[in-house]
């Protein structure tokens, strides 16, 4: 199958016009101490499918305005939106998101955007999800969704995280793979690591991809997402060791990139 | 329509008055340049490596790598603009100008009115052929006097500096021109079919 053929089979419903929607803070969570959930109302929001993201534009007191990118962290399954965003020391978004924003408070949003890096149950398995830090907000929908449709196709997520204090969504994660649906969650730490840990403590490389991911022939769905370096090698990696090119599908950041 | 809601406490961080004059509706300023793409890159095999002309399903013209750069080099010094809505300044590129390559084919203008760029991966993207030609857009080799890096396209990108950047499609391998306009891979997946920065076509129906 080619690229274009993978295309067609997620192609979503007959266009229509992004409109900008209103979205109200529900509620902010904090994951770590540099990222925040944002669970967002958003009336008029016509669902999406996990993996896809949004255009966030906030508009100061005087009309001045800014967008930028957000995956959705939330299931299809799940009212509304959650966003999960990483504070960027130098951003013009992410301080406002990750910081100021509290409950009640109101900005703009369109989407659902996007329509490669999606995953849905009916789509098929084995799920190899690979990211770094907040690369893992849209594979966290996908697993979201996973668990909201009670789906026992095997998968496994390898995050990397620079400390354990960093890990996004790291309670969630132990409790859905505790669930015993057939879900692997394995971390990387490469920077520090707590006295007693068990797990990696470098960063991804073909070698951890081959112990921790499903075998090439198993035709496994591969979505990595997170800073461009590691995409590049994760990517490479996986096609290295016999993984077909168009079940690897990538979604790449920085802090000037997509979220 | 009505008034956007104000995000409250959000100040946001202006640009000089310069800067924003070159800066398309909802994009701002990186000095970087951010790497996007759907899948892994391609390895180069410059050995093997053709760029073709297609009339629908007619081949016109084809050049190997040391043919290719062979034919005149046409320099561009540009703005480009992200759909993701970064934009970076005084980018420059080197490579060869549509037009050329339609003279060295022989061929006066355009056979068709529409071009689908085909490129590594499957990954294709469609725009009118008039946005290629008369010194608007090329096949880029080099980035910064330095040969295009796989990760933003190398061996060969297309060029279309005044359309979202997605349209300068990375790995590209041919030029198909068509009677009919046919969406590419984005375009497909509900990004503009024109994708005009400053008009703001990010999405369809923009």
């Amino acid at each position: 199958m080619t690229a274009i053929e993978a295309v067609a089979a997620t192609k979503p419903s007959p266009s229509r016009r992004l409109q900008w929607l209103t979205a109200t803070v529900r509620d902010v969570s904090d994951e770590t101490p540099r990222v925040r959930s944002l669970a967002l109302d958003v009336p008029g929001w016509p669902g999406h499918r996990a993996g896809q993201h949004v255009d966030v534009r906030l508009t100061a007191e005087d009309g001045y305005q800014a967008q930028r990118s957000y995956s959705i962290a939330s299931a299809p399954e799940t009212p509304g939106v959650t966003l999960t965003v990483e504070r960027i020391a130098d951003g013009e978004i992410s301080p406002y998101l990750a910081g100021e924003a509290r409950a009640g408070d109101r900005f703009e949003l369109r989407g659902p955007i996007g329509g490669y890096f999606v995953w849905a149950a009916a789509l098929g398995g084995p799920l190899f999800l690979v990211a770094g830090g907040s690369g893992v907000v849209p594979l966290m929908a996908m697993l979201r969704h996973r668990a909201a449709a009670k789906s026992g196709l095997p998968a496994t997520l390898l995050l990397s995280s620079r400390t354990a204090g960093d890990i996004i969504y790291g309670a969630e994660l132990q409790r859905l793979a505790e669930q015993g649906s057939g879900l692997k969650v394995v971390h990387t730490l490469t920077r520090e690591t707590p006295a007693g840990w068990q797990g990696f403590t470098r960063r991804i490389d073909r070698a951890m991809l081959d112990a921790v991911g499903f075998p090439p022939d198993a035709g496994a769905r591969c979505f990595v997402c997170g800073p461009t370096p590691l995409v590049e090698a994760v990517a490479r990696a996986l096609r290295d060791l016999g993984h077909a090119p168009h079940l690897i599908k990538t979604e790449r950041f920085g802090p000037t990139g997509l979220k | 329509m009505n008034d956007p809601p104000i995000a409250r406490g959000f100040r946001g961080r202006r640009g000089a008055a310069a800067v924003g004059a070159r800066l398309p509706p909802g994009q701002h300023l990186v000095t970087d340049f951010p790497v996007l793409s759907a899948g892994p890159t391609p390895e180069p095999d410059l050995a093997n490596w053709r760029f073709t002309l297609e009339d629908g399903a007619s081949p016109l013209a084809q050049w190997s790598w040391a043919e290719f750069n062979a034919l005149p080099q046409t320099e561009f010094t540009v703005d480009i603009h992200c759909v993701t809505t970064w934009s970076k300044f005084d980018t420059h590129w080197r490579g060869v100008s549509i037009d050329t390559l339609l003279e060295a084919a022989g061929l006066a203008e355009p056979p068709g009115a529409f071009v689908l760029a085909h490129c590594d991966g499957g990954y294709t993207t469609n725009l009118p052929s008039e946005d290629l030609v008369d010194g608007k857009a090329m096949i880029a080799t080099t980035f910064d006097g330095e040969p295009l890096d796989p990760e933003h396209g190398g061996p060969a990108r297309l060029l279309v500096p005044h359309l979202y950047f997605w349209k300068s499609a990375k790995w590209v391998h041919g030029l198909q021109f068509l009677d009919e306009d046919q969406p590419g891979f984005w375009e497909e997946l509900g990004y503009h079919s024109y994708g005009d920065p400053w008009r703001e076509q990010r999405y369809d129906g923009d």
